[in-house]
């Protein structure tokens, strides 16, 4: 391969994959634009997640492990309050303590006794959630390239939920909705992700019902906007595009009914999807001018297909993709060129990634884009060859760098600007520091540079790392490098 | 229902939340009349409901707009009362003390000039000082302290000093050189590391030299918190619980106030804290907001003591996008809404009162027939800090802090 090709085959992987690893030029190759487009044909799922649990599953182990600790608390409070009870009169005969103080110990024993009885029941949440967050970034640590995985954390980050908030579900969330629709069409992944319990969870629509539904009558409650506002902001039409207060109440009013089987209930389905007619406003609803006249889930499913299908979307999709991949401001041709395929293709999300791919315009200009925490790690693992991490160990660190895993602060996800992510700078030298303490025994600075990088990187860099006074150090230098910093 | 036992107590993470960040210049002009002001801004992400925090007792339509979920005097556990028509909610009592001495006002039915309900752009408004989102990435704060003339750089060595942060934030962005501060327990690089890097980025990428020559000043200015702190925000411990909250808040107010009181230290600092968007089971009598806002005020009392002498010369504003419904929604909580309050606490304010141009709260005096009714702009605020507190030039905040909010004419008598 000529110099020029291997610079080449190095911005591809910066820029549309995961970083180089150990051969991973040789499998661009020559023609960098056909080795990103193959990539998209091979299988995205996760053939290892196989012994993982479905969402619903993780859910009612989740609620399950709570109901137990609730009983086991109360068990132990009672018990705690009986020994105290017959103890009592030996206690009245010695008179230094008053009676309300004795009351007060009391008390406090018998929370301390069901604290201790909840805590001895474990939490299978997070075991759970670092499962996931392992075989999710051993998928972007294995693949040749890594093109198809940033598309998958690309559209977990767009329709993000919260692990904070679900932690039991957040990477089944990720498997079932996100991954098994990130190449299809745009439609069917709305579709996935709006009617996952994770995300109707997270959005607040579990308990949301119209005022005039059967539920909001006999209860006295009734609706939630918030995923309603958040669908047409953040998912589809993007902010400021013509949505008024009253579609979003008409839209929140569709979706009442959206909730998940109560686990308690059901231990065979809890956790799984179920459109709940008692909780849904009767009639039909105009959103953005169009009259719903469905009567169950299909009025929902109605208005999504027709949020996906609206050319607002294709242009606040393609300004996001090109924006994540190329620039801050990405080409105006190329999102046009990005959002004319998604509207010429109703959507087809792999046709939008090779348009990308495919435009000059996403390859000329300088690497200027700061990667993002968790790419930045990945790759820094990448190019040392490990392939198997800690996922204790690999999720702390992206939350100390601020991108904790399916942890965003706000349904909005992390952002994908050089000003939010520069003043981490030195956050990440500390990060890059302790990992090559960890991995300066085994991994070669100079091999790295000749045969991952294939030597191209800016002399500076080489003659920085080969100054250096240890591997360490050396290797901080590395990862530290615009040159692996930029894409 | 079933998925009830599933809802933790707060709404969002702490992580990227409670960072400090601040600027290194001191204002010359007040420092030419004998004072040294700090002003401390907190941001509480989320938008809080002005109406659970300080609940508008005296108002006759008050328990029917919010039921039994109203804040009142006789209630369980009764609010604080503020005079004859505000209480406060009854988990900040530290800020009913600084309100009963002076040394607190509530600013009510406020907001910024933006009249929709989405939590990002009422953030870009909010931070950039505009009166539309989108407009520009600079921030009011960042702008002012570019504006207000330097007594002096607080690090002798002169230069911006910086960063181990996560997410800037709007407010701080712009040409006044920032630097932040967030808890972290990692043993950092050596110092040769950091210099043999910065030789790197010099010669490769001056963008990232600056970052990096910053977070290196800042180190240097010596005394930095955080390293050993007791406080943790080591990402292996489980999310947070309320204790953990009042903890993380409590410690990132008073880390941030540490930092302002040195006589080295910043004058000017601004701090973030979400989790405010309380869409279901608010809680503010018992629960979540409840339990928020006892977490602030646990904050406020940190704030308070950190300071120490220079308390007298104090001014922290606690603001917020926008408020919530002034009614309930159908979840027992709030959805987006408009007018909400504004905390002023200090020494240096003239406090211990509400002021508020009172809307009402029948159908008709509610914003869109939902909302508070937005009656103060919050740029009035802010600007009568600005100029009374920091002396910052009024027509500078007119035409380049705030642009286009001539109209809008600093509060006075904020800062005694």
């Amino acid at each position: 391969m000529s110099n020029s090709a291997k610079a080449e085959a190095v911005l591809a992987l910066h820029r549309f994959g995961m970083g180089p690893r150990p051969g991973s030029i040789a499998a661009v190759g020559t023609d960098p634009r056909g080795a990103l487009i193959a990539e998209l044909d091979r299988p995205l799922t996760l053939t290892a997640a196989a012994v993982l649990p479905a969402s619903a599953k993780a859910y009612r182990t989740v609620a399950d492990a709570n109901a137990r600790r609730a009983a086991r608390a109360k068990q132990a409070q009672q018990q705690a309050k009986k020994q105290q009870t017959a103890a009592a009169p030996a206690m009245s005969e010695d008179q230094t303590q008053t009676q309300g103080q004795a009351q007060g110990q009391e008390k406090d024993a018998a929370e301390m006794a069901a604290k201790q009885a909840a805590e001895a029941v474990p939490d299978p949440g997070r075991p759970i959630y670092l499962q996931e967050a392992k075989l999710r970034t051993e998928a972007a640590l294995a693949a040749d390239i890594g093109f198809a995985e940033r598309l998958v954390w690309f559209w977990s980050n767009h329709f993000c939920i919260s692990a904070y908030k679900i932690q039991s579900m957040s990477g089944a969330y990720e498997r079932e909705a996100v991954r098994a629709n990130a190449l299809g069409h745009f439609v069917d992944l709305l579709l996935a992700v709006e009617g996952h319990p994770a995300m109707l969870f997270y959005l607040d629509n579990l308990g949301s019902m119209g005022a005039n539904s059967i539920a909001g009558i006999n209860r006295s409650r009734g609706l939630n906007e918030n995923i309603a506002r958040e669908i047409m902001e953040l998912h589809t039409l993007g902010v400021r595009t013509g949505y008024t207060q009253d579609d979003v109440i008409s839209f929140a009013n569709v979706l009442t009914g959206w909730t998940l089987v109560p686990p308690g209930d059901n231990p065979e389905h809890g956790g799984e999807f179920t459109f709940n007619p008692r909780l849904h406003e009767p009639g039909g609803q105009t959103v953005l001018g169009k009259r719903y006249e469905q009567e169950d889930a299909e009025q929902g499913r109605a208005v999504l297909r027709d949020l996906a299908a609206h050319p607002a979307t294709a242009t606040h999709v393609a300004t996001k993709l090109a924006r994540h991949f190329v620039a801050d401001e990405p080409p105006p041709v190329l999102v046009e060129q990005m959002a004319k395929i998604f509207r010429d293709t109703e959507g087809d999300l792999k046709q939008v990634a090779i348009t990308m791919v495919s435009s000059d315009e996403a390859w000329r200009g300088p690497p200027s884009k700061l990667k993002r925490p968790s790419e930045w790690g990945v790759g820094m693992v990448r190019a040392t060859g490990i392939t198997a991490v800690d996922p204790a160990r690999f999720t702390g660190g992206q939350e100390l760098l601020g991108e904790g895993l399916w942890r965003p602060s706000a349904p909005k996800g992390y952002p994908d600007d050089e000003a939010s992510w520069v003043d981490g700078i030195g956050r990440r030298l500390d990060i890059a520091n302790n990992f090559a303490e960890r991995v300066a025994a085994t991994a070669d600075p100079q091999a790295i540079i000749e045969d991952v990088f294939a030597s191209q990187i800016a002399p500076e860099v080489k003659q920085a790392v080969g100054r250096a006074e240890s591997r360490q150090q050396a290797l901080a230098l590395l990862f530290m490098s615009a040159d692996f910093q930029r894409r | 229902m079933g998925f009830d036992n599933h809802l933790p107590t707060r709404r969002e993470l702490l992580v990227g939340s409670g960072a400090l960040f601040a600027w290194s210049q001191m204002p010359r002009i007040a420092r030419a009349e004998g004072r040294d002001p700090r002003l401390l801004v907190v941001i509480l992400r989320g938008a809080l409901d002005g109406l659970g925090a300080v609940a508008p007792v005296g108002d006759p339509d008050w328990i029917s707009l919010r039921g039994d979920r109203a804040l009142v005097l006789d209630g369980k556990p009764p609010a604080l009362p503020l005079d004859a028509f505000f209480a406060l909610n009854p988990a900040m009592p530290n800020l009913h003390r600084l309100y009963k001495t002076g040394k607190a006002a509530i600013v009510h039915a406020t907001a910024t000039p933006y009249r929709e309900r989405s939590h990002f752009d009422g953030q870009d408004v909010l931070e950039s000082g505009l009166v539309k989102p989108g407009m520009t990435s600079s921030g009011w704060l960042n702008r002012a302290l570019l504006a207000m003339e330097s007594g002096g750089r607080v690090d002798p060595r002169g230069s911006r000093a910086l960063g181990i942060g996560s997410v800037t934030p709007l407010v701080v962005r712009g040409s006044a050189p920032v630097m932040t501060w967030v808890p972290q327990r990692l043993l950092p690089a050596s110092e040769d590391t950091q210099n043999r890097l910065l030789d790197l980025y010099q010669h490769t990428d001056p963008k990232l030299a600056t970052v990096l020559q910053a977070r290196m000043k800042l180190a240097a200015l010596g005394g930095a918190p955080g390293i050993g702190d007791p406080m943790s925000d080591d990402p292996t411990l489980m999310p947070p619980g309320i204790a953990r909250v009042r903890a993380y808040f409590a410690e990132a107010a008073g880390t941030a106030a540490r930092y302002l009181a040195k006589p080295d230290g910043p004058r000017v600092g601004a701090m973030g804290f979400v989790g405010w968007d309380t869409h279901i089971a608010e809680g503010a009598a018992s629960g979540q907001l409840y339990n928020l806002l006892g977490a602030l005020d646990g904050a406020f009392a940190a704030i308070e003591s950190n300071m120490r002498e220079v308390w007298h010369e104090t001014v922290v504003a606690v603001v917020t996008e926008f408020g919530r419904t002034a009614r309930i929604n159908g979840t027992e909580g709030t959805d987006h809404g408009t007018g909400t309050v504004a905390f002023l606490i200090g020494g240096g304010l003239t406090g211990g009162r509400v002021i508020a141009d009172w809307p009402g709260l029948k159908p008709a005096q509610l914003f869109e027939d939902r909302d508070l009714k937005p009656t103060t702009d919050l740029r009035a605020v802010l600007k009568g800090l600005l100029r009374d507190h920091l002396r910052v030039d009024e027509k500078i905040l007119a035409e380049t802090v705030f642009p286009g909010s001539a109209d809008v004419k600093p509060m006075g008598g904020l800062v005694g």
